[in-house]
């Protein structure tokens, strides 16, 4: 580390961004422009400004749990509740959902179109080997993933670099990978709307319960992390879950498509 | 001509005799240099005379101080060669090695280098005929107007002694002619010369002095007048007739 | 809504033909760019098409959009930034290196060659590391701001600076030493006579260093952030846009990243044409 230049340069200092709130959060929540609509309504009323870092959720919690950023807002339940629970954030509110959905090219190689079980699709494509690409990266998206394989009985990563493909990239970059290879790619249904790089593709498998994406908002704790904007942070997080945030959710639409569900009040 | 009278030995001129004392410079083992005690009187022009790898520009060098000798001392002045008595002294390459800048900022250099009065540097390009030149780059100079530049550089220093590595070697008549009458004149103007050259009518024409090298040792060392009127070695004498340069060169 | 792969004529007409079908431009809407991309597709010889798609990129940098405006100032800003910062750093320090003589000095010279080859987000990791909250600089506050970007940048490029002209000003010292030893200079006037003449030379070094600050995608996403109106630039808006999927968009951006490079080389081709005389070797 070159520790002078940096000093140096911090010295300068001047272009640190004293004033935005910055929020970690995940790729399919930024890639589908939901920040874009709702940051804009939530400054008007506020007045304050958020920046958004979108990286995957398990990147997203260590940065948290590193005290980069002021909120978090990610979706893998589990992983967010531990978080809390090991002192990294304050108190964890659910804020919204949306689904994931399989999708795959028209000619089908493992015959999953318009199944509802997903359990049954993901038998098939591994009976079928048929290529399936992986996020591998540890993010909300690839734990589902993983815990819907667990389920199946089915271990995919002893197909690894067969007919498994682990991309270790996000959402996106595993679409174009997994469309570039024919395969099957789980996508959460926001960034698939949004994706438009579709070809032949379309979705096969959806509306089975278990494909239920939950997201969970929190501030990271203000008393472990002292940098933390304490109370714009939280200002965010209660306008997320108050009755105008959660309009301004259901309000996003691309292509007349809905794509985030608010479900605070419910969840409470 | 100069007088070859030492006036004022111990503070003047005096300070710019050299003296060599078994003097050795090897490489790998062999060695290039012997020259057991050679004196250079202090004023003056001496030409250092000798067939190719005779050793010339090693011994201007291990003078100068750009390359230590491997065994005795070289004394100037009476002391041994410092850096501040290198500094009095300035030498001329065989190819001149000019800065990629203009022929005025090549002098101005060298002034501001040196600490001195950098508004010398038009006059000192009037002595060797460049001062029209002064704003071209000095890498698109001929290959005279280099070697002249690279002279008024070495001036600029001003030094006591000025050691010159075959300077016209590879110029026209018209340069080596122009190079010689700018040495002469610095001659004149008291500053001891000391000039490498191969060609024997150069060195009728420039010497005070002479000294004869071959293969590394001092053959012969005498006035320029005894030197070409009767060389007392047969090295020299084939040298000057001719015959050794072809054979060595052949 | 599926469109096919194999009537498209390139992967420009492929990316043309699913930006008019989605139209998914934002957040750069580039008004009428699937238009003139599906344009392209009439065309049949690869090449035109080339040639036509930078023109269009340059048709898009003089239409100025706002967004697109932002993220190319502030790509400028970082990269020549760094670039400058590693150029009053790494020069001297390669100048240093060419003069002088020291035990150790081999397996200095390894080492600047082999931090060359930094992989960017390599850089980024370890600077991430150290302006993390939780890192040692993370008082200073300044993850997720340009300036963190121009302190990775820096730290890439410096090695780049170091060995590229610690090897032109070498060569350079070799022509001059014996002469700069007869004049009896210093080794600080040497080095600044060798920084001085060696310029022309090192404005191509800059331009190495410039050229891998300004492509690289790795260091700048770890500690930028890529947040939108503040740390993003070229290479992360490209990224961006092909993990969304807009490839027409983001091949485009990749022309006008392009293009911004040759502006730059030949603003410093510029430069060296204009007082080339002093340069000859």
């Amino acid at each position: 580390m070159r520790l002078p230049a940096i000093l140096l340069l911090a010295g300068l200092g001047g272009m640190a961004d004293a004033g935005n709130v910055i929020l970690q959060s995940t790729t399919s929540t930024a890639n589908s422009d939901l920040y874009d609509h709702l940051l804009p309504r939530f400054e008007a009323r506020s007045g304050i400004k958020v920046s958004v870092v979108a990286v995957g959720t398990g990147q997203a919690i260590r940065n948290a749990a590193n005290c980069d950023g002021d909120v978090l807002l990610v979706h893998a339940r589990p992983a967010e509740e531990k978080f809390v629970a090991d002192g990294g954030g304050v108190e964890r509110f659910d804020v919204m959902y949306n689904d994931f959905v399989i999708v795959g090219p028209q000619a089908d190689p493992a015959g999953i179109a318009g199944l509802d079980d997903v359990g049954a699709a993901l038998k098939r494509i591994a009976e079928a080997e048929a290529i399936f690409a992986s996020r591998g990266d540890d993010s909300g998206t690839h734990r589902k993933e993983r815990t819907l394989w667990e389920m199946t009985g089915i271990d995919p990563v002893l197909a690894s670099g067969l007919w498994y493909r682990e991309t270790g990239s996000g959402m996106g970059a595993t679409l174009n990978a997994g469309i570039g290879m024919g395969g099957y790619v789980m996508t959460d249904r926001a960034t698939w709307i949004t994706y438009g790089n579709t070809q032949d593709y379309g979705i096969h498998v959806e509306g089975d319960p278990l494909l239920f994406n939950q997201y969970g908002v929190m501030l990271i704790n203000p008393e472990r992390c002292p940098n933390v904007r304490a109370e714009e942070g939280q200002a965010l997080v209660d306008w997320l879950i108050s009755e105008e945030g959660q309009d301004a959710i259901a309000a996003h639409r691309k292509g007349g498509q809905q794509l985030f569900f608010p479900n605070a009040r419910t969840a409470e | 001509m100069p007088e070859h009278t030492d006036r004022n030995d111990a503070t003047g001129t005096g300070a710019r005799r050299i003296e060599l004392r078994a003097l050795a410079y090897d490489v790998a083992g062999t060695r290039l240099i012997d020259v057991p005690a050679l004196t250079l009187r202090p004023t003056g022009t001496t030409v250092v005379m000798g067939p190719n790898g005779a050793g010339k520009s090693l011994l201007l060098r291990l003078m100068h101080g750009l390359i230590r000798p491997s065994a005795g001392e070289i004394l100037v002045g009476g002391r041994p060669l410092s850096p501040r008595q290198c500094k009095a002294q300035a030498l001329v390459f065989q190819k001149p090695v000019l800065l990629r800048r203009s022929t005025v900022a090549n002098i101005d250099f060298v002034l501001k280098a040196r600490g001195k009065d950098r508004s010398r540097s038009r006059s000192l390009l009037d002595r060797v005929d460049l001062a029209a030149l002064a704003d071209r780059p000095a890498r698109r100079l001929s290959g005279g107007e280099q070697q002249r530049l690279a002279i008024a550089r070495a001036l600029a220093t001003e030094p006591d002694t000025l050691f010159l590595d075959e300077p016209t070697a590879s110029l026209d008549p018209e340069s080596v002619q122009a190079i010689e009458g700018i040495v002469a004149a610095a001659a004149r103007d008291g500053v001891r010369i000391i000039f490498v050259t191969h060609d024997v009518q150069q060195a009728r024409r420039l010497a005070d002095d002479v000294v004869f090298l071959s293969n590394g040792r001092v053959a012969e060392e005498a006035s320029a007048a005894a030197f070409f009127n009767g060389p007392e070695t047969d090295v020299a004498r084939a040298y000057l007739s001719g015959h050794l340069d072809r054979l060595v060169e052949t | 809504m599926p469109i096919t792969a194999s009537d498209g004529h390139s992967i420009i007409c492929l990316a043309a033909a699913l930006a008019s079908a989605k139209s998914a431009c934002k957040p750069l809407p580039f008004v009428g760019m699937s238009l003139v991309f599906r344009k392209f597709c009439r065309k049949r010889e690869i090449l035109q098409q080339i040639a036509e798609s930078v023109g269009l990129a340059i048709g898009l940098l003089l239409a100025a959009d706002a967004d697109l405006l932002e993220i190319v100032t502030l790509s400028l800003y970082v990269s020549l930034s760094a670039t400058s910062i590693a150029c009053v750093l790494g020069l001297p320090l390669g100048a240093i290196l060419a003069v002088t003589r020291f035990p150790g000095r081999g397996p200095v010279l390894v080492l600047i060659n082999a931090l060359m080859g930094l992989p960017p987000v390599v850089v980024g990791l370890i600077v991430y590391l150290q302006l993390s909250r939780s890192g040692p600089l993370g008082f200073l506050g300044l993850l997720y701001t340009p300036t963190a970007m121009i302190i990775a940048q820096t730290i890439l490029i410096a090695p780049i600076v170091v060995a590229l002209s610690r090897q032109v000003l070498e060569d350079l010292h070799l022509e001059y030493a014996e002469q700069f030893r007869s004049l009896a200079l210093s080794a600080r006037q040497t080095i600044q006579a060798l920084l001085w003449d060696g310029r022309f030379a090192l404005f191509t070094v800059a331009l190495a260093g410039f050229g891998r600050a300004v492509a690289e995608v790795g260091a700048v996403m770890i500690v930028g952030g890529n947040i939108d109106h503040l740390t993003r630039v070229m290479t992360t808006a490209i990224t961006l846009e092909t993990s969304r999927g807009n490839l027409p968009l983001a091949l485009a951006l990749g022309i006008v990243l392009l293009a911004l490079a040759m502006a730059v080389t030949a603003a410093v081709h510029g430069i060296r044409a204009g007082t080339a005389g002093h340069a000859d070797a």
